[in-house]
């Protein structure tokens, strides 16, 4: 039945097998239950609310191109130039960041990095997509009806008094929480109980492991999210005199429950991004990974981690000082587990034999950008530098270096590396890397600056500014716009391999985890047998093919099913 | 030779895991084909993976929707029937885990708001009815037990039982909202309301809607809402009721049998609403006399406040002491005010309520001298400005308004989770009728179950919690 | 009953409960809730939250043990369902302390006395 072979690819699908063609029709997308398909949507989905998040980040910067204001006019310019910097928050953060890894390319990838043939519980996953465009409806509509002035964080007791449509933004995120729950839910059950034999824990890649520790987050720290959210409703509507100082309630209260849900959350939105750039950063070198249980372990560390350290947030809000120095203390150790992974792809990368193509380009400019937004956390987690800092220009850039630098270009590189198993279709390189590296320069451009700007004082939030921030203010105006080019041009490199890529070869990088060990776009059903787990990370058998133009696989083929009929009364009866 | 795992395509909306005939499936054919596989759900997938090689049929299973090996209840992506119950198994306890921390959030509230002002929760709490609550609780164990029986007739295919077991857990529900909504109602129409709303006046506990009106502020709608509410809580359930009669009779008439199966316990279901509501009817005017009186002595006492938080402990006992001898005398004043309600009435209360109040409050005193806290008030300074000023302070919107604003979220909360999970029963039921369940397959039971529970779990510690304080 | 996890097919992973238990623990928790609704008139000062908190928590865990099977479930299951209150313990604790030690600079708003703002 099974003969050794020196190469093993699986060719391409047909068109019955491929996901994308085995039925048709809307209604075939609408109700389908493949994990291929829900991810595909969400990327569309996520997308759509990156590019008005992004649209809304631009009239930010646009309008900040003047001391005086320069995009928004009239007498309402700050009221609504408080709503697109709200709405620019929500949307980025609720409907872009958080669900962009997990849920979009999680659900792609997750099933079939695992060697399963779907998530645990389908329906549930399509009922969180769902779930995520109710939410993303309640968004839209508070963004028609009054706007949202509050800021993403909806601190009372502001949010109880303004007339803006808190309500309607509120709910939205409730909703956008619970999909997120049912997402991290039904990933740890996945990789919990439906690893197929040979896939044990030490033989998951690693973004299963990322994905693993974000879905442990989703889990934990949503809901609170979700009750704190749902007190905010009864405040403003009944006054229950929780979170309202003028019913005897403490806003500071509030922020405690907003942040043990929302650092986490912060969480929530980089380990899936380690993930990636995990997988990206051995992929591209060719070369094992350097220390993968401590990758491994730091995720699940920083995810526990996590927990202990919503309080740097708050270390102006009226916490006693002794919280303050706990929480600034525990800060401080999530920097360990984050610094052994940067030293660890580091590790990997040396004496790696490099292909510097696009999603490589992106994890290493993840890399750099990571590093320094992470290593300008320490200058917040610091109490004493963190009473300066807080609420400055300082914090925006490295929060943006963090999910902008961090989470974004993870996510696009991500993007480019899987976009060929997606859609079966190859990209052109030479585009795809000129994109990558305007979004780099385009992206340090718009925020080393504010850096600059947050340490000078110029306070964050502001509508107008002081004319010495103009020269920094408007370098960062145009950084924007060329990072908005550069994220065009990237879109438009993918939407162009759409309409004139090449068709794609399994495995188009050299990768060994399983999801290259199906056909270019997977069938509907990922494999046609329980495929043979080896090392995620062992490129020692694949090899690149010059003549056909793709990476084969040289291993010879393992034995699947006995070859002989085995007894029919088991030996030991 | 062709080989293949899955054998529909996915994109069927909706098609799997459902048999063509209800009532039939291939149970028996199912147990015969299976491999005699051992328990873990690796070992299953190798022998699945042979036992299919060797059948080369894997096209027409295409066509009817599931083989001969994958019984219909199988999902088409698990392996085993205990892969399939693993899994659910631990999403529900996850989704359990994200049910503790969503009720976290009140409970660190509740545990905040007590530390800082335990007067007010003390005081108020003497206003919830401690037999409601403890009925309450019998109820909700009561379903437990049903609910995990019902979960052993599903394991041990107990049908008649199973159904049973469902409609019980299902009417206890119903019993406790009924009850719930006898206690809102008349919290409600006392103004015990969260701070935004909160109206409570005790010299006039129940006011009139005219009174409300003019007296609160309160539009003429939302007066007519606050005292009327009982028959607004009772309105969709007795339309549910009557929907209900009406499908069980159109269903005997048209004799659609498994119609009439569903439609009968559901009625009795939807009866069982207004029976806790007479049950809650009968215990709360029992109970109201003495509550009003405790409440008064209470709204009295807590007021010592202003003098130091270390007095907490004396106010207990000065509290008892006050409830002890006094109520009785209260208690004829709370049945002039609820009955009566007017002016002239609230004239007679304030006079007789400011003479309990003196005497309540030296008992208080004098308890307090006995305790020995040595932080006495001289007694009769005080006592005059104290009463009149204090009692304001605790029986008032900021004050007391907290607590109710915690009380109606914890619990309004938890109604909420009884709703969802009348919901998800009564699919069980439909379901458990339809005789979906198996040995192999009684995850569904099994996953309800767990969620009832919870719900169960928690509301073993909001009843101490919110009616046992002292 | 529940002794024999798999019987002979190999794929039974049933446990049913034995009514005797399903009784026995119900007549426990309604006994329970008779005493801490008795204990609630007696006086036991500061330890009252405590013992209160003790019955509840003694209910807690028969319902999660037997009703909820969580004594004969996966050791992971046992995990995850009681790793979520160490996190509940996290919250509740840094929230609380923080609040503790805060509170002395709350000040509470009074309302105006009733005598003009309730007749």
């Amino acid at each position: 039945m099974s003969t050794a072979i020196t190469s093993r690819d699986p060719g391409y699908p047909t068109d019955r097998e491929n996901y994308l063609t085995n039925s048709s029709g809307i209604l075939s997308w609408i109700f389908t239950l493949d994990h291929k398909r829900i991810g595909l949507m969400y990327l569309v989905g996520v997308m759509t609310s990156f590019a008005v998040g992004g649209l809304l980040a631009l009239g930010i910067r646009l309008h900040l191109l003047d001391p005086e204001g320069w995009m928004f006019t009239g007498a309402e310019a700050n009221n609504i130039y408080n709503q697109v910097f709200t709405l620019h928050g929500a949307i980025m953060v609720f409907l872009f960041i958080i669900p962009s890894i997990p849920a979009a390319l999680g659900n792609f990838l997750v099933p079939v990095m695992l060697g399963a043939k779907d998530v645990a519980f389908p329906r549930l996953n399509l009922s969180s997509f769902y779930l995520w465009c109710f939410g993303a409806i309640f968004f839209v509509s508070a963004l028609f009806s009054s706007g949202l002035d509050t800021g993403w964080t909806f601190y009372t007791p502001y949010s109880t008094t303004t007339d803006t449509s808190v309500i309607l933004a509120t709910l939205g995120a409730f909703i956008l929480g619970f999909s997120s729950i049912f997402t991290g839910l039904n990933f740890i059950v996945t990789i919990n109980t439906m690893r197929p034999p040979g896939m044990t824990w030490f033989k998951m890649p690693l973004f299963l492991w990322a994905t693993y520790a974000t879905s442990i987050i989703q889990v934990l720290a949503t809901p609170v999210l979700g009750i704190t959210l749902l007190l905010l409703i009864a405040e403003r509507t009944m006054h229950v005199g929780i979170f309202d100082p003028e019913f005897n309630g403490d806003p500071v209260t509030y922020q405690h429950f907003f942040w043990f849900y929302s650092h986490p959350a912060v969480y929530i939105m980089i380990l899936p991004a380690f993930g990636i750039i995990s997988e990206l950063i051995s992929v591209h070198s060719h070369k094992h990974i350097f220390g993968y249980r401590f990758i491994a372990y730091s995720s699940i560390a920083i995810a526990l981690l996590g927990f202990l350290v919503w309080g740097h947030h708050m270390f102006t809000s009226g916490m006693s000082s002794l919280t303050t120095i706990i929480f600034s203390a525990l800060t401080f150790t999530v920097s360990v587990p984050s610094a052994i992974k940067v030293f660890n792809w580091l590790a990997t990368m040396y004496k790696g034999s490099i292909s510097l193509t696009t999603p490589m380009c992106y994890a290493i400019s993840f890399i750099f950008l990571f590093t320094i937004g992470g290593l300008t956390g320490l200058f917040l987690g610091t109490l004493a530098t963190d009473l300066h800092l807080h609420d400055t220009y300082f914090v925006v850039a490295h929060f943006h270096y963090v999910m902008v630098g961090g989470t974004l270009i993870a996510f696009l590189g991500g993007v480019f590396h899987w976009w060929p198993k997606m859609v079966g279709k190859l990209y052109n390189e030479t585009h795809g890397r000129i994109a990558s590296l305007l979004v780099f320069l385009g992206f340090n451009l718009t925020f080393l600056p504010q850096f600059v700007l947050g340490s000078r004082g110029m306070p964050r939030r502001y509508a107008t500014y002081d004319p010495e921030f103009a020269f920094l203010h408007q370098m960062s105006t145009y950084g924007a716009l060329l990072l908005g080019c550069g994220l065009l041009y990237a879109f438009i490199v993918l939407m162009t391999s759409l309409a004139k890529g090449r068709r794609s070869p399994a495995n188009p990088w050299g990768g060994a985890t399983l999801e290259w060990a199906c056909t270019s776009p997977p069938p509907y059903y990922n494999f046609e047998r329980p495929p043979v787990v080896g090392d995620p990370y062992d490129f020692h058998n694949i090899e690149w093919d010059a003549q056909e133009e793709k990476y084969i696989s040289t291993e010879p083929e393992r034995k699947l099913v006995p070859e002989e009929t085995p007894e029919e009364v088991p030996a030991h009866h | 030779m062709r080989f293949r795992l899955i054998l529909r395509p996915h994109s069927e909306p909706g098609g799997f895991g459902r048999p063509a005939n209800w009532f039939t499936f291939h149970f028996d054919t199912y147990m015969r084909g299976r491999p005699n596989s051992g328990g873990s759900s690796a070992n299953g997938f190798r022998h699945m993976a042979t036992i299919d090689s060797l059948s080369s049929e894997s096209e027409t299973h295409d066509e009817h929707g599931h083989d001969h090996d994958h019984p219909a209840w199988l999902a088409h992506h698990f392996d085993t029937p205990e892969q399939q119950f693993d899994s659910g198994k631990l999403g529900i306890w996850l989704f359990l885990v994200t049910e503790v921390l969503f009720f976290s959030g009140m409970f660190c509230a509740y545990a905040m708001f007590r530390m800082l002002r335990p007067e007010v929760f003390e005081g108020c709490s003497q206003f919830l009815n401690t037999k409601l609550g403890a009925i309450n609780t019998g109820v909700l164990l009561f379903s437990s037990l049903t609910m995990a029986w019902a979960v052993r007739c599903a394991q041990t295919e107990e049908y008649k039982k199973l159904v049973v077991m469902i409609a019980s857990t299902l009417s206890c529900a119903m019993v406790f909202l009924g009850v719930k909504s006898i206690e809102y109602s008349h919290k409600w129409g006392m103004g015990l309301l969260p701070p935004g709303s909160y109206f409570y006046d005790e010299a006039n506990p129940h006011p009139t809607m005219q009174q409300i009106v003019d007296q609160h502020g309160f539009s003429e709608s939302t007066a007519y809402f606050l005292t009327h509410s009982l028959y607004y809580l009772c309105a969709p359930f007795a339309l549910l009721l009557v929907g209900v009669f009406i499908w069980l009779v159109y269903s005997k008439v048209t004799d659609k049998q498994f119609q009439y199966a569903c439609a009968k316990p559901l009625l009795v279901v939807c009866l069982s609403f207004f029976g806790g509501v007479g049950l809650g009817m009968v215990l709360e005017s029992g109970g109201e006399h003495s509550e009003h009186a405790v409440a008064h002595v209470d709204g009295e006492h807590a007021g010592e406040h202003g003098d130091a938080h270390a007095e907490d402990h004396a106010h207990e006992h000065g509290d008892e002491a006050g409830d002890e001898t006094h109520a009785e005398a209260d208690h004829a004043d709370a049945v002039v005010a609820s009955a009566e309600g007017n002016d002239v009435a609230i004239e007679l209360l304030a006079e007789s309520d400011l003479n309990t109040g003196a005497k309540a409050m030296l008992e208080a005193k004098q308890a307090q001298a006995d305790m020995a806290t040595g932080q006495i008030v001289p007694p009769g300074v005080e006592a005059d400005l104290g009463i009149h000023k204090v009692e304001r302070d605790v029986q008032t919107k900021r004050q007391a308004g907290v607590f109710f604003g915690i009380y109606y979220c914890m619990t309004g909360v938890h109604a909420i989770h009884i709703l969802a999970g009348i919901g998800v029963l009564v699919w069980l039921l439909v379901r458990a009728i339809r005789h979906d369940f198996n040995r192999q397959y009684f995850g569904p039971v099994d996953y309800v179950g767990l969620y009832w529970h919870l719900v169960d779990l928690i509301w073993i510690y909001l009843f101490p919690l919110l009616y046992l304080i002292r | 009953m529940s002794a024999h996890g798999h019987s002979d097919d190999g794929t039974d992973f049933a446990h049913p409960m034995p009514l005797p238990v399903l009784f026995g623990v119900f007549i426990a928790l309604v006994i329970l809730t008779i005493i801490t609704v008795a204990q609630a008139s007696l006086d036991l000062g500061s330890y009252d939250i405590a013992v209160v908190m003790g019955i509840a928590t003694i209910k807690a865990c028969l319902v999660a043990g037997i009703f909820m099977h969580l004594i004969y479930d996966k050791p992971f299951n046992i995990i995850v369902f009681l790793s979520s209150f160490v996190f509940v313990g996290l919250f509740v604790i840094f929230t609380l302390s923080d609040s503790k030690m805060t509170s002395p600079s709350f000040e509470p708003k009074v309302d105006e006395p009733a005598a003009t703002a309730g007749m």
